[in-house]
């Protein structure tokens, strides 16, 4: 047997950047084909469904936008933090603890004219998802400690809050349903379009992407933060505070995530429930990750997997595969792209003769 | 003293699926790979046991679907994290999710997704000596008398569990010294995802005979804490599971008394968590990560 092993290389070839989506796609789609075949459909009828069919109505695109906001904004979170090298697994916590603070604010603001109420309430938010973001940033800069493990495990805690509060305090008392009291009405983000889910939050985050790229890429700041993420010793030594710019990328990504919280209680759900977050903050890493953590490529995942999640809802309906297809296709293309990503850094060689492998 | 005994015997069982899976990230994490595909992995095992159980009518046959999968998932993380090696944690939380994503697939497909979920004839309680606290599953008793020390044995006394713990530890000095640094990983990883997996299944196989959506609730980040709390040792790890499950015996036991349910558990649930976090913040740098924690080892 040919033995193989990796070899640095020193820059990625030209036909690697291009090549690498359609690799992608292609083995994703044969990976996942398993699952469509299994459930008695065609892959290619299904792939359809999946990726073609959600584009060729009005409704289906718009709800591709509304299913796409979230994850513009946990998307966005999880790679500025990335990409400063700070990996802050707890957008889903972040999140939760943005929605809880919106829909307690979104109660207290019924007198007030729209635009007041919805301020208080993103303020809310990402003050939130900052604060629950804040005591892992600070063990990290402070004492060093891994920020993977502790972001983490503050995520089933929020959680556990949420839930806490939905069978305690803020338990429905008309009907004991574990949901919170409706927000006011002047609290809704207002619908963008007739017939349609999509709310301003959509606008909100695209403003968020559009900002966040330009600070990253157009600002002394974002290069400050783009060398912490690349290099700290040669960060530290060109005399970039390291520990500062870290702390502010873990905020900044923490604010981000509690601003997603907000925009699903005050654009969708109007109140605060267990299911406000199907996983929004872990798909986020997702997003970030399809998007190799550059902000048009947070867009353009965020816009993928909403396609995907519309796709396999109608595939469910119409081919009767199930609908969680969609959820094994994206956490395929995951695992897919970031295998593929490290043949830019690694190149695959036949170990030579003589050579030790 | 019912009230007691009762709190031991759910505190035993609590226990049982946070030893395997400590256990079995203990061995993951020792070789040097935080393994995030913990809650997928139990998920599955949990899902695919009872579904292989459901259609051959044997529990074996379902226990040994449930350890396949555990192999072949800590197969996958060892072949992202160790061959390809991409970043451990967003390839464990990508296994976790595409191991969700197939498991609710497939007993979507299987089972219809039908309000009415089937059951099967589960495990019999094990009654040795007529004392109700020792009223335990079979698998209860291998995670204690068996998984447990057998664990600590071989991590701690074997040359296997050496190597596991050289390659955790400084890699390049195990590559030095002979040790085939991958093949030690892959092996760890995957007797770290079969005991998962048999963590997983101990609901639907045992506890519960049957699946339910959202079976493993957090459990798999539970066992992340536990090992942390243990500071990478079987034994305290051990400890910390049957500490998280005698809190959680006990709270799910006072809800149900008057007066009791206006007290808010969740913040004694989140206690786990917390206590982990909290201990990371005192001991501060001192911390003995695994050496290799988090590396993907090349040679030069």
């Amino acid at each position: 047997m040919t033995r193989l092993r990796w070899e640095r290389r020193a820059a990625p070839p030209a036909w690697l950047t291009p090549a690498l989506p359609v690799l992608a796609v292609a083995a994703t789609f044969a990976l996942t084909a398993v699952f469509v075949v299994l459930s008695g459909a065609g892959p290619l009828a299904a792939f359809n469904e999946l990726f073609v069919q959600p584009l060729t109505t009005r409704f289906t695109v718009l709800e591709i936008l509304v299913s796409a906001t979230p994850l513009l904004l946990t998307g966005t979170a999880v790679a500025v933090a990335f990409r400063t090298g700070y990996w802050n697994i707890g957008a889903e916590g972040q999140l939760l603890a943005g929605a809880i603070a919106a829909a307690g604010t979104g109660t207290l603001v019924g007198g007030l004219p729209r635009p007041v109420a919805l301020l208080a309430m993103g303020a809310a938010g990402a003050a939130a998802g900052l604060g629950w973001a804040l005591l892992p940033a600070l063990l990290r800069v402070r004492f060093d400690i891994d920020e993977v493990v502790t972001t983490l495990l503050l995520n089933p805690v929020a959680l556990l809050l949420v839930t806490g509060l939905l069978n305690g305090p803020w338990r429905d008392p008309a009907t004991g349903f574990p949901e919170s009291e409706r927000i006011a009405a002047s609290a809704e983000l207002p619908p963008l379009l007739a017939r349609s889910r999509l709310h301003l939050g959509f606008v909100v985050a695209v403003a968020l992407v559009a900002v966040a790229w330009f600070v990253t890429t157009r600002t002394p700041a974002g290069v400050r933060l783009r060398a912490v993420g690349l290099s700290p010793h040669a960060a530290r030594f060109a005399g970039i505070d390291v520990r500062r710019h870290l702390l502010g990328a873990a905020l900044v990504s923490g604010a981000i995530a509690g601003l997603a919280g907000v925009s699903e209680v005050a654009g969708i759900q109007y109140r605060l429930t267990e299911g406000v977050s199907p996983g929004y903050g872990y798909t986020g890493i997702v997003v970030a990750t399809l998007g190799a953590l550059s902000l048009p490529g947070v867009a353009f995942g965020a816009l993928l997997l909403g396609l995907v999640n519309v796709g396999a809802g109608t595939a469910g309906r119409r081919l009767g595969v199930p609908s969680q297809l969609g959820q094994v296709v994206q956490a395929t293309l995951l695992l897919v792209v970031v295998a593929l990503l490290v043949l830019r850094r690694y190149r695959i060689v036949r170990a030579g003769r003589g050579a030790r492998p | 003293m019912t009230f007691l005994i009762d709190l031991v015997a759910a505190t035993l069982r609590n226990a049982t699926p946070l030893v395997y899976g400590t256990v079995g990230e203990t061995y993951a994490e020792r070789a040097g790979v935080l393994n995030l595909g913990i809650e997928g992995t139990m998920y599955a095992g949990a899902f695919f046991g009872f579904a292989a159980a459901h259609a051959s009518g044997s529990l074996t046959v379902g226990l040994l679907t449930a350890v396949a999968v555990g192999l072949a998932a800590g197969a996958l993380m060892a072949f992202l994290s160790v061959t390809v090696g991409t970043n451990q944690h967003v390839a464990g939380i990508g296994i976790t999710l595409l191991l969700v994503g197939v498991s609710e697939f497939s007993n979507r497909l299987v089972f219809g997704g039908a309000g009415t979920l089937p059951k099967i004839e589960s495990y019999a309680l094990l009654s040795p000596f007529g004392l109700r606290a020792l009223s335990q599953y079979a698998l209860t008793y291998v995670a204690f008398l068996a998984v447990a020390p057998l664990g600590w044995w071989v991590l701690a006394r074997t040359s296997l569990g050496l190597n596991i713990r050289a390659v955790g530890e400084n890699p390049e000095a195990a590559d030095a010294a002979g040790i085939d640094v991958a093949r030690t990983r892959y092996l760890a990883l995957m007797i770290g995802g079969a005991l998962m997996a048999i963590g997983g299944a101990f609901f639907t196989l045992a506890a519960l005979g049957s699946f339910t959506l959202g079976i493993i609730a957090g459990r798999g980040w539970v066992c992340i804490a536990l090992v942390i709390f243990g500071r990478w040792r079987i034994g305290r790890g051990v400890l910390g599971a049957l500490l998280f499950a005698a809190v959680y015996a006990l709270q799910l036991r006072l809800r149900i008394l008057p007066g009791w349910d206006a007290v808010p558990f969740e913040l004694l649930l989140a206690l786990p968590y917390l206590v982990v976090i909290a201990a990371l913040a005192l001991s501060g740098r001192n911390v003995d990560y695994p050496g290799a924690y988090l590396k993907p080892y090349r040679r030069a």
